[in-house]
């Protein structure tokens, strides 16, 4: 059996953020990983996409982006480059090609069984990947046979699906993204639309994220918002990194030819059936963003940044004219369906009893029940930023001192 | 100047509901109710509906009194009117249902109510129901809801509110999304 202090799981930005940070703690540890480092980023990234953020923000504990263009977007091989670089300039002791296979507690601490032996460590990070298993809902049962039903994780570009009608399910930065692109390749998209979470590329001339990250929209905490519940299950933000920086929004689908339907709600003898609540949907979105465009020229007045380009308001999402509530998936009108219905960590070997009933792990901004016990890179962990890269800096200071503390006091 | 500020009543016990969304993280079988009502047939198109028991909260619960509501077709339909539509029902309850919702958030929201409205009205094409037209359906082509809303609060604000309550209403959710439905004979 091997020992260390502390085991990190996943060499994603977050694993290699907590290991910088507990590396300048002089704790001992390692970190397991499945595959090589950034391995979600080598394996289950479409061709075209780019991270949703731009480079400058690409900041990780004693790290930054500094290449030439910092307002653009990184590409999914520049992200396993600047992760493996990262992991090497801190010569994070990764241990690649090392699959967790269960982890258990025992008195000490937790025993962590892998394909290449048994780990016992003091106490373990969790840096799963919030966007490793991809979640299709129950109502793929119902899909008639002969419809190729594929997921963002396996996707790459449009020319490996069928010519024909493709049906996208979930309009949040996945599913608006590849709607586009399968749209303009001329395979014609219905993309049903749930709840999401509608923002500009740019605004007032800067990156969104640049005002939320200044407006301090992006710090705010765990502890401190009225309705964790809600903020934890935010879907992703309708966002595209390109190179022109383009607004990619349901307006801008529906004027590419793409149909809007409502949130997918059943599928019945092979008919997709849509929700009638489409128009709310929109509604709700539209409001939210002008709740955050508020927030954002509030701020701005205060720190005098009003010299630039004037607030505005963006044309509300329009209803359309006919929004089918059905669509027959035996009529050969859809040929493929891609569930951009969001993602989950794989913790299927975490066998430390800290789950709550809808299987999430149980945690108080990633201090789970169990002492010594950690998560990162979850939605809002203990920041609106904790699932970007650039949350994961905070995250892991703050989550490093409370393992250092629990540490020293065992 | 002082300004006194008078605490927002909109008549609904917030920390009530609060209270009760958070003893369901400790106990969420509480959060299972069943809903009930009987119906008799009284004579041609008139029937009457009473509703007093439903379950939730752990336990059978009790309205203060039996409701009775009777259910007809008007006179046009050549019935005798001694009751609305059941379509006119489903208009009420969406209704309720809404503006329950509205008075409920706006309280959760400190925004004082000082009046709330609304005209709804739903359009249905009867070649359905007779069975003239195999291709029109039975129910709704359509429903739109007006609000007029007085409130001490911004434009947006009132419309955030109008939108939370479709969000979290559940017969806008049960006009909008499929509902599995069986029909036996005892």
């Amino acid at each position: 059996m091997l020992k260390t202090t502390a085991i990190v799981v996943g060499a994603g930005h977050c694993g290699l953020a907590m290991s910088r940070c507990l590396a300048g703690r002089s704790i001992d540890h390692v970190v397991l990983e499945r595959g090589e480092v950034a391995q979600s980023w080598r394996t289950q990234r479409w061709d075209s996409l780019r991270l949703l953020t731009p480079s400058w923000m690409t900041r990780l504990p004693g790290y930054a982006y500094r290449g030439d263009d910092p307002d653009g977007y990184l590409a999914a091989p520049d992200v396993v480059e600047l992760i493996e670089r990262y992991a090497k300039e801190s010569a994070a002791p990764v241990r690649a090609n090392t699959t967790v296979t269960s982890v258990r507690k025992d008195e000490r601490g937790y025993l962590v069984q892998t394909d290449q032996g048994l780990w016992h460590g003091r106490s373990v990070v969790l840096a799963p990947g919030a966007s490793t298993v991809p979640k299709v809902p129950a109502l793929q049962g119902g899909v008639p046979a002969g419809i190729t039903a594929i997921t963002p994780a396996d996707y790459r570009n449009p020319s490996q699906l069928s010519d024909g009608g493709v049906l996208v399910v979930g309009a949040s930065a996945s599913g608006i993204q590849i709607a586009a692109e399968v749209h303009r390749s001329g395979r014609p998209v219905t993309l049903a639309v749930g709840e999401h979470v509608r923002m500009p590329r740019t605004y007032r001339g800067k990156d969104i994220l640049w005002w939320m990250d200044a407006a301090g929209v992006l710090d705010e905490r765990y502890d401190q918002i009225p309705d964790l519940i809600r903020a934890r299950n935010l879907p992703s933000m309708q966002l595209v990194g390109s190179p022109e920086r383009t607004t990619l929004d349901l307006n801008s689908l529906s004027q590419l030819g793409v149909h809007l339907v409502g949130r997918l709600a059943g599928i019945e003898d092979g008919i997709a059936q849509f929700s009638g609540s489409l128009p709310n949907t929109f509604a709700l979105a539209d409001l939210k963003l002008g709740r955050l465009l508020d927030t954002i020229d509030a701020w701005a007045t205060d720190a005098g940044l009003d010299g630039g380009d004037p607030p505005r308001r963006f044309a509300a999402t329009a209803v359309p004219a006919h929004a089918p509530l059905t669509l027959d998936l035996r009529s050969g009108a859809v040929q493929t369906i891609l569930w951009a219905t969001g993602f989950r960590p794989d913790l299927s070997w975490l066998d430390v009893p800290v789950f709550d009933r809808k299987g999430h792990v149980r945690h108080d901004g990633g201090v789970t029940p169990s002492p010594g016990l950690y998560l990162m890179g979850m939605p809002f962990l203990r920041r609106r930023k904790s699932t970007l890269i650039d949350g994961a800096a905070a995250d892991a200071t703050d989550l490093s001192e409370h393992l250092t503390h629990y540490l020293d006091s065992n | 100047m002082t300004t006194i500020q008078t605490p927002v009543d909109n008549g609904v016990n917030v920390e009530a509901l609060l209270g009760v969304r958070e003893a369901l993280a400790n106990t969420p079988e509480i959060a299972q109710f069943q809903w009930r009502t009987e119906v008799s047939w009284v004579n041609g198109t008139h029937s009457r509906s009473s509703v007093d028991t439903f379950y939730g909260l752990g336990e059978q619960q009790q309205h203060k009194t039996t409701f009775t509501y009777d259910v007809d077709h008007p006179l046009a339909f050549a019935s005798q009117d001694n009751g609305i539509t059941p379509v006119e029902y489903v208009l009420v309850a969406l209704g309720g249902c809404l503006t329950a919702g509205i008075a409920s958030i706006a309280q959760r929201r400190g925004i004082q109510l000082r009046s709330v409205h609304a005209t709804i009205e739903a359009d249905e094409d009867i070649h359905g129901i007779l069975g003239a037209d195999p291709d029109v359906r039975n129910g709704f082509s359509g429903v739109r809801v007006t609000y007029t809303i007085d409130a001490d609060a911004t434009t947006d604000e009132i419309k955030a509110l109008v939108a939370q309550s479709q969000k979290r209403s559940a017969v806008y959710d049960i006009l909008t999304n499929p509902t599995p439905v069986t029909v036996d004979l005892s």
